[in-house]
């Protein structure tokens, strides 16, 4: 067991990026409020992301007023799975997901019965705003279930794994996988528990994996070794998150997405203040990256595709921390 | 600015000495109409500041004439008898201005009748020569006389001496024989509980554009500290008409009076007391000081997040609390907190069973929360604690808002998050609140309103700061092991 404080000193050689120079350099200079909304609403994002042809798991319907969520039955008739989502949630609160129905009942992702009016009373408190910011009136998404991808098997508990990529000035910067655990509650969240795991730019493949900061290297739940974990198909990955950029016009964002087995990947949500525990994931800190993109003269031509052939060259995981100081 | 302007005082309890100088004439009525006349000090008088003066003399009226240095108090009666006493009294303050060459009025040197005799202007004349030979400026032939005047084996000065004149006359006539500008002036030795005093004659000599006062017997220049010059006007002390006997004379006591509280009052007419907040009526003002304070716990919550890197429940909840907890007292005030917040939490699990929409849920919570707090206050009151009853001061709608968010954060990230962010915000809230009842904060920021203009400085530059949190580098404590 080590100190359980680091130096400031050695926070700067890894370039470790703060949560105050995160709002001021990053989060208030390149992201502009006005396309705030597009991000911390999921329904726009979805129909943005729709426009650009972006996939994203496919939209149900959508409750709007009080008064839909009694004749909910009937359209959830046809519907033996779903994710159930308030359109202005933050940090996954709020979300219900149906795996399939027993009788009258449906069943969660945890495997608990519950009935309609379970399902009718979520969807009151997500309209009254329980879950949104500031407690302002939402809305509440019904979506198509992810069928999440073979390669995660024996890597999470309940929850759907997913692949968060920092894209800066639409460069991907820097990735992780999130699991689910039990000390989670089958939620992605690294501060609840979820496991995390910094992935390498290049290649997709694990580099380090980290549960409440401390490194780890087997799965808590499972045993599974997630030195192993290497994501496949890592390149229209990075393409995806990368597109999310021009699709936005936001400079810092965070992009969550989720391997479907049948649909590939998918863009889950955006996220334009994205957490900074991703660094302790990777064991590097995001800033000597940050600053390469920024001092680079950006050709705004470049595509997507070029983007990511930038990032994957440069960024590729290889290098060792003193370099990227230098980078700097 | 405010300080030197005004005289309010930078430190809390700072007292100041205040000078309660009582002069009473005393004379026998031989016929009326009476009238007595009385020099009063300048209102600056060096070393001083006179900020009242009353008169009591019964059935006589009272007026103050003339200005500066020719201030005169006057009684007037129609018809009197037998002995009579008249009073003035003057409070004044020890100030550092010398006020010496601000108020003068500047007199022509004034041709003095000569009634010596032949002896002694013989001898007047000689002890002047002796003077002048020794002496290169107006100062230093003053010292000189004052010298020659003062040795007894001199027989001139004895002659002189013997005459009528007092001291300071003399030395006066010298003066004005030598071309000097010089005048009488009356001082007062101002002793604590002192009573029976009379004025001490003194003389004042006009040289480089000022007078200077010279001690007569003793040759010092400068007025002393504790000297106050109540008469200066070369005119006589006291003129009674109507009256023989007459007499002046002075007692004194000394008294401090807080400083802030005496700023109020001599300096009434400065800008700076026109823009504080004092002129406003004493209701608002209390709520001011409040007010005022706000900043000061503002700071306090920028400086937890954005440096320390705590988490509170909603942004500046602490600083309300805080404010509550200067009208409770902070045991009390975080004893009776916690109570209403768990009460609340109880409750709200019994709501969220009602399946109520958000809006509604927070009405009625702010219902049950007054319920509460007034069940708590009599119940107080009925034990015999009064303290219940301080519990009204918290606003309820913050407490009604905390409770349902704290209610949520328990469902979602179970209890541990809602103690560590309750605990936060209780932190900063009593840190707020020490800073905040702390008298010298108090008294700055009432006082001084324009200091919270520090305040916003430091707030606006902690805004920019882009360093780590110190939360930081516990949270990035991994980072060691790689």
């Amino acid at each position: 067991m080590s100190k359980p404080w680091v130096s400031i000193r050695r926070l700067r050689e890894f370039g470790m990026l703060g949560m105050n120079c995160r709002n001021v350099d990053f989060i208030n200079r390149y992201n502009q409020r006005k396309y705030f909304p597009l991000v911390d609403n999921k329904l726009k994002t979805k129909l943005l992301a729709q426009e650009h042809a972006v996939p994203t798991p496919g939209l149900k319907f959508v409750v709007r007023e009080q008064h839909e969520i009694r004749k909910i039955e009937r359209q959830l008739a046809d519907l033996d799975s779903f994710a159930l989502k308030p359109a202005k949630g933050s940090g996954g609160k709020g979300i219900l997901v149906v795996t399939g129905r027993q009788g009258d009942h449906f069943v969660r992702s945890s495997g608990a019965l519950i009935e309609i009016t379970d399902i009718r009373r979520h969807m009151s408190n997500i309209l009254a705003g329980l879950y949104s910011l500031a407690g302002s009136a939402d809305v509440a998404i019904v979506e198509d279930l992810i069928a999440f991808d073979d390669c995660f098997t024996g890597y999470s508990y309940e929850g759907v794994p997913d692949i968060r990529i920092i894209v800066f000035r639409g460069y991907p910067v820097m990735a992780m996988l999130r699991l689910a655990t039990a000390a989670s509650d089958g939620k992605a969240n690294l501060h609840q528990g979820a496991v995390g795991v910094g992935l390498a730019l290049d290649s997709g493949r694990c580099l380090k994996a980290v549960q409440f900061g401390r490194p780890i290297k087997l799965h808590p739940d499972t045993g599974r070794p997630l030195s192993d974990i290497r994501i496949s198909g890592w390149r229209e990955i990075l393409l995806l998150a990368s597109q999310c950029y021009d699709m936005t016009s936001l400079g810092y964002i965070g992009t969550d997405i989720v391997l479907d087995k049948f649909a590939g990947p998918q863009l889950l949500e955006l996220n334009a203040r994205p957490g900074l525990a991703i660094q302790i994931t990777n064991g590097r800190g995001l800033l000597p990256r940050l600053r390469h993109i920024e001092h680079m003269a950006v050709n705004r031509r470049f595509r997507a595709e070029q983007r990511v052939e930038y990032s994957m060259r440069q960024f590729a995981q290889d290098q060792s921390p003193a370099q990227n100081v230098d980078a700097r | 600015m405010r300080h030197l302007s005004a005289g309010t005082p930078f430190l809390p309890g700072q007292e100041k000495s205040v000078w309660l100088v009582e002069a009473r004439v005393d004379f026998d009525v031989t016929e009326g109409p009476v009238s007595a006349s009385l020099g009063l000090p300048d209102a600056h008088p060096p070393g001083f500041e006179l900020f009242e003066e009353q008169a009591a003399s019964p059935g006589y009226g009272f007026t103050v004439l003339g200005k500066g240095d020719n201030r005169r108090a006057e009684w007037t009666k129609r018809e009197a008898e037998g002995q009579q006493s008249l009073y003035y009294s003057a409070q004044l303050v020890e100030s550092d201005s010398d006020g010496a060459s601000a108020s003068i009025v500047v007199f022509p040197p004034k041709e003095y009748n000569n009634y010596w005799e032949d002896a002694q202007e013989l001898a007047a004349q000689e002890v002047l020569g002796l003077a002048r030979e020794k002496s290169s400026s107006p100062l230093s032939l003053t010292r000189e006389l004052i010298k020659l005047l003062n040795s007894p084996s001199s027989q001139n000065a004895g002659l002189l001496r013997s005459d009528t004149l007092g001291q300071a006359e003399l030395l006066i006539h010298f003066l004005h024989r030598a071309d000097i500008p010089a005048r009488y002036v009356m001082g007062l030795y101002l002793e604590d509980a002192r009573r029976r005093q009379l004025l001490t004659p003194m003389v004042e000599i006009y040289t480089k554009q000022e007078w200077l006062l010279v001690n007569p017997k003793t040759g010092d220049v400068g007025v002393p500290p504790n000297l106050l010059l109540w008469h200066r006007g070369g005119v006589s002390v006291l003129d009674v008409s109507g009256g023989k006997n007459s007499r002046v004379h002075f007692s004194m006591i000394r008294q401090t009076v807080p400083a802030a509280q005496l700023a109020q009052v001599t300096k009434s007419d400065s800008v700076f007391s026109r823009l504080g907040v004092q002129r406003l009526p004493i209701e608002e003002q209390s709520m001011f000081k409040l007010l005022l304070l706000l900043p000061l716990g503002a700071a306090v919550v920028v400086f937890m997040r954005v440096i320390i890197g705590l988490k509170t429940s909603g942004t500046f909840m602490p600083v309300l609390i805080a404010l509550a907890f200067l009208q409770t007292s902070l045991v009390e005030g975080l004893i009776s907190f916690v109570l209403v917040v768990a009460a609340g939490l109880a409750l709200r699990g019994y709501l969220s069973r009602l399946n109520l929409l958000l809006v509604s849920r927070i009405a009625a919570l702010i219902v049950l929360v007054i319920f509460m707090i007034s069940a708590f206050s009599i119940i107080g009151y009925q034990l015999g604690y009064s303290a219940g009853m301080t519990i009204t001061f918290f606003p309820m709608i913050i407490i009604a808002w905390t409770i349902e968010r704290m209610s949520i954060l328990w469902e979602e990230d179970g209890p541990s998050e809602v103690m560590s962010q309750g605990g936060g915000s209780l932190l900063v809230a009593v840190i707020a609140y020490l800073l905040m009842q702390m008298p010298l904060f108090v008294h700055l920021t009432f006082n001084f309103p324009e200091l919270n203009l520090v305040l916003l400085a430091s707030i606006l530059a902690m805004g920019q700061y882009t360093g780590y949190k110190l939360s930081e580098l516990w949270r990035f404590r991994a980072m060691d092991d790689f």
